[in-house]
């Protein structure tokens, strides 16, 4: 994680720097605020209208309430969202914001990305909107390394059309279009993103607010794609999905919390490690027993990402070892910057294109 | 040796040979010399879709159409007065085109047992006397070109390659054109290759010095230059003219082009051609999918810029329902349809004017959108300035429908002066906070609060403070914006987004008609691309002594807003498409007219001939 603008609960190490010296790398081109905005800056006037008990309720609060963290106008901040449950979350935000079609949230976000680099630009999308109507502009997105922050509420269901089996559902799931069991075999996204090339891909919970905040401030410090997968509960259509991870009797033997440079430790008294086995895939280890040198310390900066998809393979339909937090976070060059670069480079070159001489070009000949 | 000079009045020369023979390239230089001594001409390039089909076979067959003439003419012409076919396949694919007393030279070389087999050839056409109808030129083209070539280090099949050259060489002879422009073409195209550029201008040389000599060919040609009005020209295709139109627009409103396309024949040459000119502040995305490019666009027209997605008829369907979007958020957005053969896949590389009804109603719900249609080459510069007027002054997506023959098909443009184009930066204007004071100075802003005169909403981009606000696709409520079920207030802006679109008519002046004698009965009304054909067709039929009147619309949506008059005030009206009568049906629901519908799809411009006598027999029947 970059020094300075933390993704670790907000407390910088000692000897960094202050938080506020400098801006999160994904926003060095937007303007910054004259004043300091609070959370209800970012509330719009609407009413709130998910289903009670929602989990978007909780991370819309804890969105809002991290914006002012961003230090930007409120008019330089835009959320694009496609259709689905978490897809209203743009009206209730008051900034600039589109509710567009189904899937379709990351392709227009692209191209205001791409045209205007002095907005901060959030995608907001769930997992049938982004991984399945919109799987391909969601891969595409992360390959090219736009700077977008994908907000994945993930709450393995069709809530919106109430109810249908989603692509992440686990397989066998009853519900209203399979009565007898879904027989899809579901998607991990983690291991989609990682495999679609995304620089930055990390997984949090609703309910935990503080850490979803890190993960949204790390991602905000991330330029380029950033993919976060916020697992989200649908009280009505599929409740207590994510109970393994967030029960106090179970939470600890399952989560699995990623700090990087911090050795990976989880289990009740955090006795297990996590350790390569000979196929490279990761294992849990007696961490009291095992040889300290064969266990992993977490790294998310490693440009390979073979290790990060290791990491995302630990989740399972079940719910149990599951990780949360930074799985990659691996910086290269974001495409809206190479577009102006190649733009840029071309005037430095040639000059500011001439209307009249781009029209009077190839061969020409004169009449009377 | 000195020949015969013969006047001409105008010519049309067909080169067609295998996809691999370069026909493509030796029609466009014949077409740059013709354009630079100052004939009027146009061109249909005609080509497989496979980038190398099997050689030799039909389907393999590659041509390039062109027509020049000393006065104005529409059309490339329907019946070539010289066929060059550099084998049996290209003879055999265009033989039934070909007037009695045409010329034909035929490159000898290629008419082996083999290839004459290939296309179900017995004999040799060339010597079982079935050309005896035709000035048959039967010359050794390769083995002329080898033998030119001898002493230039490239190997055989090099040589073989620059017989092309040797046929233009040859034909720019017999038609008297400037070969300057064509040599210092291919000194600038293989300037890094100095043995194929010596080559090919050997082979060029070869063609024409042969034709000087030869007895084979006893008259030369001289057809002068067109009168023209002043100016300086250049030849242009219409895609080429629509991607600067697009960038033009972009200069005049101030607005930097952003492009989100995906590759799709007959319109990636826009993609190419954008991407060229960055320059300009151009953006160009080539999208994941057709509906990626669209979206990508419509993203960077929320964020102020003039976006444009380019595509044809498969990727048109895709990006629907991201057009429905931009009608429903009204934001400006240019769609460029450049039409080919349908349905489905289709012919990918043939023209046709099928879209018309997809692009007026293809979305689901009241999805009123502009459209607009080039006639010519040349016009697709035009109409490019004027599908980004209507879009931004009035907040819509505008499709343009251009088509295969306008994007591939090219004629002199006579440049127009900068100064001269539409100040397109005065029609519109971004919202600004100080139009929206509120309570306490505080900016009140109703993103769905109309112009009155325009019907437009405030187009308010991010990044300006006080007017955050959102929209999307759900129904929005009339001046707030906000989410609104309410069935009166559907109703309301189902209304208001086809009030604002049909408008549109009380700016884009009337439809005029050309009718010489002001008492023709007949009317021929067109759109797109039939404007040549249909002019050529009423030019034949007025010189036989037939009154009939024509007018041209270039607006499809809405339509200009004297067209009913116009359309009762003839006893008939006949609408040639290259389609089964889409804009028929059209103008028969709209204004109850039984129009006459003269249709032919066969991925191909109309022949004029042929409209000619369909008019001729409608004014019969007056």
């Amino acid at each position: 994680m970059s020094e300075g603008f933390h993704a670790n609960g907000g407390h910088a190490h000692d000897g960094a720097p202050d938080p506020a010296s400098r801006r999160p790398a994904a926003l060095t081109l937007v303007p910054v605020a004259d004043e300091k905005l609070t959370t209800k800056d970012f509330k719009s006037d609407q009413e709130v209208r998910w289903c009670p008990g929602c989990g978007d309720y909780a991370i819309l609060a804890a969105f809002q309430s991290f914006l002012p963290e961003l230090g930007i106008p409120r008019e330089n901040l835009v959320i694009i969202s496609g259709i689905g449950c978490s897809s209203r979350l743009p009206y209730y935000v008051d900034s600039y914001g589109m509710h567009s079609i189904h899937g379709r949230a990351p392709a227009i976000a692209t191209g205001l990305a791409a045209s205007r680099p002095d907005l901060s630009v959030w995608v907001i999308t769930g997992d049938g909107d982004a991984l399945s109507i919109g799987g391909n502009h969601l891969i595409h997105s992360l390959r090219r390394n736009i700077n977008i922050k994908i907000l994945l509420f993930n709450n393995r269901i069709y809530g919106l059309t109430k109810g249908q089996y989603s692509p992440t559902s686990e397989q066998g799931k009853v519900t209203k279009s399979s009565p007898v069991g879904s027989l899809d075999t579901p998607f991990n996204p983690l291991s989609l993103a990682l495999g679609a090339e995304a620089s930055f891909v990390a997984r949090t919970i609703d309910s935990d607010r503080r850490h979803l905040q890190g993960v949204l401030r790390a991602a905000a410090d991330h330029r380029g794609a950033a993919f976060v997968e916020i697992y989200q509960n649908c009280p009505i259509f599929n409740d207590d999905a994510f109970l393994p991870l967030t029960e106090p009797t179970s939470r600890d033997e399952n989560v699995i919390r990623l700090e990087h440079g911090e050795p990976i430790r989880f289990g009740a008294d955090k006795s297990l490690g996590l350790a390569f086995d000979n196929r490279g895939s990761l294992r849990a280890v007696d961490a009291t027993t095992a040889d300290e040198g064969s266990m992993l310390t977490h790294d998310a900066h490693a440009a390979d990402p073979s290790y990060a998809f290791a990491l995302s393979r630990l989740d399972s339909s079940d719910v149990a070892r599951t990780p949360i937090g930074l799985l990659r976070q691996a910086p290269r060059p974001s495409y809206d910057d190479l577009m102006s670069e190649q733009i840029e480079t071309a005037r430095a070159r040639g000059g500011d294109g001439d209307l009249a001489a781009l029209l009077a070009g190839g061969d020409t000949w004169q009449v009377g | 040796m000195t020949k015969q000079v013969q006047q001409l009045d105008r010519v049309i020369i067909r080169f067609a040979g295998d996809s691999g023979d370069g026909m493509q390239l030796a029609g466009d230089r014949f077409t740059q010399e013709t354009a630079t001594f100052g004939n009027d001409l146009s061109t249909l390039p005609n080509f497989p879709a496979e980038i190398r089909a099997p050689a030799g076979t039909l389907p393999g067959v590659s041509s390039f159409q062109l027509h020049f003439a000393d006065h104005d003419i529409l059309t490339p012409g329907d019946a070539p007065d010289v066929l060059v076919a550099m084998n049996p396949a290209a003879l055999k694919a265009n033989l039934s085109d070909l007037p009695r007393g045409a010329d034909i030279i035929a490159n000898t070389d290629e008419f082996t047992k083999r290839n004459l087999s290939k296309v179900g050839y017995e004999a040799s056409p060339l010597e079982d006397g079935s050309l005896s109808g035709y000035q048959l030129h039967a010359l050794p083209i390769t083995s002329m070109t080898v033998k030119a070539l001898e002493g230039i280090d490239i190997s055989r099949k090099e040589a073989e390659r620059a017989k092309n050259m040797f046929a233009l060489g040859l034909l720019s002879w017999l038609y008297n054109r400037p070969a300057e422009g064509t040599m210092t073409f291919l000194e600038a195209k293989f300037a890094k290759k100095p043995e194929i550029m010596e080559a090919n201008k050997a082979a060029f040389r070869a063609g024409w010095n042969f034709g000087e000599t030869t007895e084979a060919f006893s008259v030369q040609y001289e057809v002068k230059p067109s009168e023209m009005p002043p100016g300086i020209y250049r030849n242009i295709t219409g895609n080429t003219a629509l991607s600067y139109g697009l960038i033009a627009a972009s200069r005049r409103s101030g607005l930097p082009l952003f492009l989100g396309s995906y590759p799709i024949t007959p319109a990636s040459d826009i993609l190419h051609e954008l991407a060229k000119h960055k320059r300009f502040g151009v953006r160009t995305f080539q999208a994941e999918d057709e509906i990626g490019g669209v979206g990508a666009a419509l993203g960077a027209a929320f964020g102020g810029a003039l976006g444009v997605s380019t595509t044809s008829g498969p990727g048109m369907v895709l990006k629907q329902e991201t057009i429905g979007l931009a009608v429903s958020v009204e934001l400006p957005l240019i769609i460029c349809d450049i039409q080919r053969a349908g349905p489905s896949t289709g012919m990918p590389t043939k023209t046709e004017q099928a879209d018309l009804l997809m692009a007026i109603y293809g979305r689901n719900g009241e999805s009123p959108l502009a459209v607009v249609a080039p006639a010519t080459p040349s016009d697709c510069f035009d109409i490019a300035l004027e599908a980004v007027r209507i879009a931004t002054k009035y907040r819509t997506p505008v499709v343009i429908l251009s088509d295969g023959y306008l994007a591939n098909g090219s004629e002199p443009w006579r440049i127009p002066e900068v100064a001269g184009l539409p100040k397109l930066r005065d029609e519109f204007s971004f919202s600004s906070p100080n139009e929206w004071r509120g309570d306490g100075d505080q900016p009140q802003f109703l993103p769905f609060k109309r112009d009155s005169q325009t019907l437009a909403r405030p187009w308010a981009i991010p990044g300006t403070p006080g007017l955050e606000h959102r929209i999307g696709g759900i129904e929005k409520a009339d001046v707030a914006g906000t989410i609104s079920y309410d069935p009166d207030n559907h109703d309301k802006m189902v209304r208001l987004r086809q009030a604002k679109i049909d408008g549109i008519a009380a700016d884009i002046g009337p439809l005029e008609v050309d009718d010489p004698d002001g008492d023709a009965k007949v009317l021929v009304l067109g759109w797109g691309s039939t404007f040549g054909s249909i002019g050529a067709a009423v030019r034949r039929v007025r010189v036989a002594g037939g009154k009939v009147a024509q007018a041209h619309l270039r607006h499809l949506s809405p339509f200009p807003a004297n067209l009913g008059e116009v359309l009762t005030a003839y006893d008939k009206v006949l609408v040639p498409e290259i389609n089964l009568g889409q804009l028929a049906l059209i103008l028969r629901g709209r204004y109850l007219v039984d129009v006459i519908s003269y249709n032919r799809v066969r991925g191909l411009p109309f022949r004029a001939a042929e409209l000619a006598g369909v008019i001729q027999d409608v004014i019969a029947n007056v």
